[in-house]
């Protein structure tokens, strides 16, 4: 070990990450961590090592996780079904959640789990979605061991207790995936079955004719039947609530298109329309579905449940016995084991715990509890199991209750396309006025060519290319949008980003980096010698603060001895380290009752001495996100801004310095108050845009009028929000804000240009002159040339904004 | 000319053909996940050795690797 120059950066042959913490040799191949190695073991032995082929160091760290018996409440029947999808005697069917799922070589290896173990009879990745399922056979493996072994190679499956909520597995996709089939069917054979009539061949026998345009009355039913029922629906409910919006005039059309080919088709006075009909369902659905893109790895819609664990260990009768978190009652008492999440408000049982409630607060360094304390729901225990006995079920606890709030209740997306509905309602009543006016024009001189002008004109103005412009530029800019680290749950999220009047920032784990922090030492001088020892003691630790500690200290700590380590929980670590004994952690656990001048701050610290001597402090502040400050004074000059944290006010300076005076500040708020601080905001008709991060900022992301979760890797857990953010892109959030502008602008030419066909259309019709080619060529032509401008326009102003 | 009606029934038996086989494709989800179908194709299929075999190698790598030790 060791040995090896400092610059050359050895990398993990199984996960890629570096081995400058541990540094493991097998077989030829360095390892980070004995996790790494295991993993590569078992595939060797199985003769898997494709999965090391397909990509460069595949594999997921492993860094850290031990499971011992965690999943054992897998083993408890009622539990398991709440899992299953399916399970018949010796067969058993369960799909998971597996966020790690990243690369052609995690597709290569769950699929090949049946090589890996008995079992398992077939295993599918469902890449898109990140789901893997397999059907096994429950008597020769568990579902237990299934979990532990996929948690060994390092997929470890989100088990939450929202899978106790049975969800529609079916996308809503299908159903619209099948309707543009039927309505590109229908279009491509009506069009081909009306070529005839476009050539308008003189030769062609009257029955034949005939034949043919009874086909395509048969083939057109599907799609005003079928293809074309949500349209009207729509159209309907709008109406009911006496409001106009786009389906209206589309609806109008269809009707009128599809009555109007009946009537000339069965009078034998023409050929009708239907395959303008048929084009204009196939070219609206194919809108709908750009407009529909998700993105399904990433779920927008989370709440606390996918964050608290199944299931809980309880005792019963002083033995443990596994039970739903549902099914916790007050006065239950409970076991909480090393990294577990504590499911309801508590007490205490135990003489002491270590709560880490960074995913609540924000706040990185864990809280010490001591016997009979209260707890609250959503911490997860550091260190050894604790006893706790419940107060309150998990639906009642302080965190939890913030989802009964009506927030969480009404709908926020009332209005799709906001600004075409807006529009619409103009649209409707100038068509309607045009059609009836042009039907009273004509009716002195001919009163069937004015009832055909009046039909033309609602069949001409059929906002299809108008309904498309919108779904196609803002669909561009959302992929556009995805590409660089910011995926919006869908298209309305860009309209409402045009309205927004006042950012509000969450600070910790938002601005801040989570892991991290910038650390500075004060105290009597030591010579570098020691900070290499420290080091090495502090890395033997996983307490979130000694790794800051570790990671801050660059040096090189091989061939250092140590013997007689101890941790106390929530105390801190000691050991003798080359002779020397040292001592890390808090006040009361380093004192050495010399000189007081260090212990008074707020701040987060660590202590040390040294063979009994204090020798300093580590003080450890937030560390802000790089490029921050760029951004922030840019956002100043057009935007109101907001702070808000749960910690107190020992940063305030730093928070000024970065955010200048003119912002706000709020310090020591609770998931409530940020809650309500958007509501008192939003009453004073601001259009907020809420960032955050944990759960404790859920009510406040629901709230606002855009929620924007930020995280550092967005396979992990982020709270319901309207748009998730790596936290690399935070630096771009005004070239987001301005790019949403762009996009709307050219929503707007979109518009002009569509607007244009119709009233080019509208000027054929009033003078009776639609005929079923002009309209066959005008329909698609107009609805084609405004998707093709949305898109390369979008897709080159982004270019030009340097966004791609 | 009356042959080009029963032509033209074919075709469009041909054209819903293909639809119900598309109608198919969707409800079967084959158009769910469009990207591992196009990564699972390239995969090799290397036929794993037979387990009691691998089994076996892998003890007597062990008995090896014990001997060098010793």
């Amino acid at each position: 070990m060791g040995g090896k120059e400092k610059a050359e950066k050895i990398i993990c042959y199984h996960c890629g990450d570096n081995c400058d913490r541990e540094h493991i040799i097998f077989d030829d191949k360095d390892f980070c961590c004995n996790g790494c190695k295991t993993v590569y073991e078992i595939l060797d032995q199985n003769d898997l090592c494709t999965y090391y082929d397909l990509e460069q160091n595949p594999g997921i760290s492993l860094k850290s996780k031990t499971f011992d018996d965690k999943y054992a409440y897998l083993d408890n029947e009622e539990i398991a079904h709440l899992i299953l999808d399916f399970k018949d005697g010796n067969k058993a069917k369960v799909t998971f959640y597996i966020p790690s799922i990243h690369c052609s070589s995690c597709i290569w290896l769950l699929e090949n789990l049946y090589k890996l173990t008995d079992g398992v009879d077939y295993s599918r990745v469902n890449f898109v979605k990140k789901e893997f399922s397999a059907d096994y056979n429950p008597e020769v493996i568990s579902l237990r061991k299934l979990v532990e072994l996929l948690v060994t190679l390092g997929y470890e499956p989100a088990i939450s207790l929202e899978d106790s909520d049975k969800k529609s597995k079916n996308s809503i996709n299908r159903d619209l995936y099948i309707k543009i089939g039927v309505a590109g069917f229908a279009f491509g054979n009506i069009m081909l079955l009306s070529f005839p009539e476009y050539f308008g061949f003189e030769g062609l026998e009257k029955s034949i004719q005939r034949f043919l345009s009874f086909l395509n009355i048969l083939l057109s039913l599907p799609v005003v039947f079928y293809c074309a029922v949500d349209y009207y629906k729509s159209a309907y409910s709008g109406l009911k609530q006496k409001f106009i919006n786009i389906d209206v005039p589309i609806s109008l059309g269809i009707i009128v298109l599809f009555t109007r080919s009946l009537y000339e088709i069965i009078s034998m006075s023409g050929p009708g329309y239907l395959d303008s009909l048929s084009g204009l369902l196939f070219f609206l659905l194919v809108g709908r579905w750009f407009q529909n893109y998700t993105y399904q790895g990433l779920s927008f819609e989370r709440d606390y449940k996918s964050y608290f664990p199944l299931a809980i260990f309880k005792y019963v009768e002083g033995v443990l016995k596994s039970i739903p978190v549902n099914r916790i009652e007050k006065g239950d008492v409970i076991r909480v084991r090393n990294q577990e999440i504590i499911p309801s408000d508590s007490i205490l049982k135990s003489d002491h715990a270590n709560i880490d409630y960074s995913f609540v607060t924000g706040e990185s360094s864990p809280v010490a509890k001591k016997i009979g304390e209260y707890v609250y729901a959503g911490g997860r225990q550091l260190g050894e199991s604790i006893k706790l006995e419940v107060v309150k079920p998990v639906s009642q606890s302080y965190l939890t209750q913030l989802w009964n709030n009506d927030a969480f209740i009404k709908e926020k997306d009332i209005s799709f396309n906001i600004l075409i509905n807006k529009i619409s309602k103009y649209f409707t009543i100038a068509v309607l006025v045009l059609a009836v006016g042009g039907f009273f024009a004509w009716i002195g001189k001919d009163f069937k060519t004015g009832l055909n002008a009046f039909t033309a004109v609602l069949i001409v103005a059929c906002p299809c290319a108008l309904t498309l412009s919108a779904p196609f530029t803002l669909g561009t800019a959302m992929r556009i949008f995805g590409k660089r680290g910011f995926y919006i749950k869908n298209v309305n999220v860009i309209e409402r980003l045009l309205k927004i009047t006042h950012i509000v920032f969450d600070k910790t784990g938002t601005i801040t980096y989570n892991q991290t922090g910038e650390v500075s030492y004060e105290g009597v001088e030591v010579k570098a010698e020691d900070f290499k020892k420290i080091k090495a003691l502090a890395m033997n630790s996983t307490h979130p603060l000694s790794r800051i500690l570790s990671e801050s200290i660059d040096q090189k700590t091989d061939n250092i001895s140590m013997e007689k380590y101890l941790e106390v929980s929530g105390a801190g670590l000691q050991a003798i380290v080359e002779g020397d004994a040292y001592k890390l952690g808090n006040w009361d656990f380093v004192n050495t009752g010399e000189n007081n001048s260090l212990e008074k701050s707020d701040a987060t610290q660590i202590f040390v001495s040294k063979n009994a001597k204090l020798l300093g402090r580590f003080k450890i502040e937030n560390k802000y996100r790089e490029g921050l400050k760029g951004i922030i004074e840019y956002l100043k000059s057009r935007f109101n801004i907001s702070i808000l944290t749960g910690d107190n006010k020992n940063e305030e300076q730093r928070l000024i310095d970065l955010f200048g005076n003119s912002a706000n500040y709020k310090y020591k708020q609770s998931p409530q108050d940020k809650l309500d601080y958007i509501v008192r905001l939003q009453e004073q008709n601001e259009n907020v845009l809420m960032i955050g991060d944990g759960l404790n900022d859920a009510g406040a992301l629901r709230q606002s009028d855009i929620g924007i979760s930020v995280t550092d890797d967005t396979s992990s857990f982020t709270p319901a929000s309207d748009a998730i953010m790596t936290s690399n892109s935070l630096k771009q959030l005004p070239d987001f804000i301005n790019f949403a502008r762009v996009s709307h602008k050219i929503v707007v030419v979109a518009f002009i240009i569509s607007f244009l066909y119709n009233i080019l259309g509208i000027s054929f019709a009033l003078s009776g002159n639609l005929t079923p080619l002009v309209a066959a060529i005008l329909m698609p032509l107009s609805s084609i040339s405004v998707v093709v401008f949305a898109t390369t326009v979008t897709n080159f102003m982004a270019r030009f904004k340097k966004l791609i | 000319m009356s042959v080009i009606i029963i032509l033209i029934i074919i075709s469009v038996l041909v054209a819903i053909f293909f639809l119900v086989v598309f109608i198919w494709a969707v409800k079967t989800g084959q158009f769910d996940d469009t990207y591992s179908p196009s990564v699972r194709m390239l995969f090799d299929d290397k036929k794993p050795a037979n387990r009691s075999d691998r089994l076996t190698k892998s003890t007597e790598d062990q008995k090896n690797t014990d001997d060098e030790k010793a």
